[in-house]
C-alpha cells in the first residue's frame, strides 16, 4: 500500500484512513458531512498527492500528442487547463484527465491514481521518438483547496496574483522556494485551487496552508460526495476502458474536428446511436443507491448504478448510472433494488447541486 | 468509547436495554462511530416479530449500508420515528435519542447469549487486535 508524504499529517489529525486505488488515503477527519458542508460554505483542503502528473514535451502535431485525447491540445492557449479523456482503439475510455498547457510545445497531464502505471504506458507506447515524457508523479505532488474561500486564502497566504487566476487557467508562483503550478481547477464544484509542488515540501505546503484557521482538512470521503452532487465521474467506477465518452455523457469534452485516437470507433457509435446512457437520478427519499445496485423500469432491469450516495447538500440520496438508452429522459420514475433494498428516484439533470462557486 | 453498564450487546454491536418484559434497541459508540454519518435508518414495522440475530432494521451511513439485529427475539412494540427527520441522531446519542425500537422480549433465556459491558469491552480489545 503506497502513502503519500503527509500520511504523518493525517495521524496527527486522527483521520480515517483506507485503501483508495492502492494508496492508504485520508477518507474523513471530522466526519464526511461536516468536511463536505464546510467545503462548500468555507474551504478545505484535500490531499492529492497520490494523483499522477507526466510531463511532455514536443511538437504535439508530430509526436502524436495531438491525437492522444479527446480534445486538442494545440489549440489550447498557454496557462490552459482543459479536461477531457484518453480513449482506447475502440473509444472506450482509459482515463479521463486534465493538459495544461505550460509553452509552445510542454505540458502537464494530470491522471488519475490508479492509472499512472497504464496511462504512461499508453502513452509512451504511441508517442514518436522525438518526443520526450517524464513521469513526475513520483517528485512532484499536489494539494487542492476547494471552496468559497479558497480565493481570500490563497491571496493572503501564497501569492496576491493567484486571485487573478481564471476558471480553468494556471500560472506559476513562488511557494516555499520553488516556482510551480497553481491551476484554478478542482472536481467539486466550488471556486478552488490546486497546487504542485515537489514531494519533499508537501508537508510544509500542508502546514502552511493549515496555519488559516478558516481553512480545515478534509478527506476523500467528502470528496466523493462534493464530486458526485456535481454529477462528476469516477474513473473506474462510471467509467473505465470499457465506456465511452458518448455513452457517458462526455460528449462535450470530445474535438471531433481533428483525427485522435479511438474516433473512428466513437463516429461509427455515433451513426449507430448508444444502447445505454449514464445518467444522474435523484431518490425520493435519504435512502442511498450504491454502486452496483440495478435500475429497475416496470420490474424490469434496465440498468445498473455505478456510483450512489446520500447528497448532504441536497438531503436525498443521488447517484449515477448506465440506463438504457430509451429510459434515458429527465423526469423518467425508476426503482433502485438489490435484495430487500427498494429505492424510488427519478431521472435527474445534472449537475444535482447547481449553487456551485467554482465559475465565480 | 462509551459502553454503559446497564446495557447487554451483541458481537454484532447492538445494545438493549431490557426493562421488565421490553427492550430498547440501538447501535453502540463503536458501530456509530465506524459507520460514520447515519442518513437513513430503515425502522421496523411496529408488531413485526423477530428472532434473536435476525435482521430488526437497516442504517445508510454516507459510505454504507448495514444491517442491523435483534440482540433477542420478539415483537417490535414501538419505533423511533425520530430517526426519519434526525437519523444523525443515532451517531450523537446512540445510547438515548438515537434508540431505534423497542421490543416485547419473548424469551429472557436469551440473555445469556449477550455480552454485559465488561465482556463487550473486552469482546471490542480482541477485534482491534
Amino acid at each position: 500500500m503506497q502513502t503519500t508524504p503527509l500520511i504523518n499529517e493525517h495521524l496527527k489529525l486522527k483521520a480515517k484512513m483506507a485503501p483508495f486505488a492502492g494508496w492508504n488515503m485520508p477518507i474523513q477527519y471530522e466526519g464526511i458531512i461536516a468536511e463536505h458542508n464546510y467545503t462548500r460554505q468555507a474551504a478545505s483542503l484535500f490531499d492529492i498527492c497520490h494523483m499522477g502528473e507526466f510531463y511532455v514535451k514536443g511538437d504535439a502535431l508530430n509526436i502524436g500528442l495531438e491525437n492522444m485525447f479527446s480534445f486538442s491540445v494545440t489549440n489550447m492557449p498557454i496557462g490552459k487547463c482543459r479536461y477531457g479523456a484518453m480513449l482506447n482503439e475502440n473509444g472506450g475510455i482509459v482515463d479521463d484527465l486534465v493538459a495544461y498547457r505550460i509553452a509552445k510545445n510542454e505540458w502537464l497531464i494530470v491522471v488519475n491514481a490508479g492509472t499512472i502505471e497504464k496511462d504512461f504506458a499508453h502513452i509512451k507506447f504511441r508517442l514518436k521518438k522525438e518526443s520526450y515524457i517524464e513521469n513526475r508523479s513520483p517528485t512532484l505532488t499536489k494539494l487542492d483547496l476547494q471552496g468559497p474561500l479558497s480565493r481570500d486564502i490563497m491571496a493572503k497566504l501564497i501569492n496576491p496574483g493567484v486571485a487573478n487566476l481564471k476558471y480553468y487557467t494556471f500560472n506559476h508562483f513562488d511557494i516555499l522556494g520553488e516556482r510551480n503550478i497553481i491551476s484554478r481547477t478542482g472536481y467539486t464544484g466550488e471556486l478552488g485551487y490546486e497546487l504542485y509542488i515537489s514531494t519533499g515540501k508537501a508537508v510544509e505546503l500542508w502546514n502552511l496552508l493549515l496555519k488559516d484557521k478558516r481553512l480545515k482538512p478534509a478527506g476523500l470521503g467528502a470528496r466523493d460526495t462534493l464530486r458526485l452532487e456535481m454529477g462528476y465521474s469516477l474513473y473506474g467506477q462510471d467509467v473505465d476502458d470499457n465506456t465511452t465518452p458518448l455513452e457517458a455523457g462526455l460528449e462535450k469534452f470530445i474535438n471531433f474536428d481533428r483525427d485522435f485516437i479511438g474516433k473512428d470507433a466513437l463516429l461509427r457509435q455515433r451513426k449507430i446511436g448508444v444502447k445505454r446512457l449514464l445518467v444522474g437520478f435523484k431518490a425520493d427519499s435519504r435512502k442511498s443507491p450504491r454502486h452496483g445496485h440495478s435500475i429497475t423500469k416496470d420490474g424490469r432491469s434496465v440498468g445498473i448504478v455505478t456510483s450512489g450516495s446520500f447528497a448532504p447538500s441536497l438531503s436525498c440520496g443521488i447517484g449515477l448510472g448506465y440506463i438504457e438508452t430509451a429510459h434515458a429522459k429527465t423526469g423518467e420514475n425508476i426503482l433502485i433494488k438489490s435484495g430487500d433494498v427498494e429505492i424510488n428516484a427519478a431521472i435527474t439533470a445534472k449537475p444535482f447541486y447547481t449553487k456551485g462557486t467554482a465559475r465565480s | 468509547m462509551n459502553i454503559p453498564d446497564d446495557l447487554l450487546y451483541t458481537k454484532e454491536h447492538e445494545w438493549i436495554k431490557i426493562e421488565g418484559n421490553k427492550g430498547a434497541v440501538g447501535i453502540t459508540d463503536y458501530a456509530q462511530s465506524h459507520l460514520g454519518d447515519v442518513t437513513y435508518v430503515e425502522l421496523p414495522e411496529k408488531g413485526k416479530s423477530v428472532k434473536q440475530s435476525e435482521a430488526l432494521a437497516a442504517i445508510d451511513s454516507v459510505k454504507a449500508a448495514s444491517d442491523i439485529y435483534a440482540p433477542m427475539s420478539g415483537t417490535v412494540s414501538e419505533v423511533n420515528e425520530g430517526l426519519e427527520s434526525a437519523p444523525e441522531s443515532v451517531n450523537k446519542d446512540p445510547y438515548g435519542a438515537g434508540w431505534i425500537a423497542k421490543i416485547d422480549i419473548k424469551d429472557a433465556e436469551e440473555k445469556k447469549n449477550l455480552m454485559d459491558s465488561k465482556a463487550y469491552k473486552q469482546y471490542l480489545e480482541s477485534i482491534k487486535e
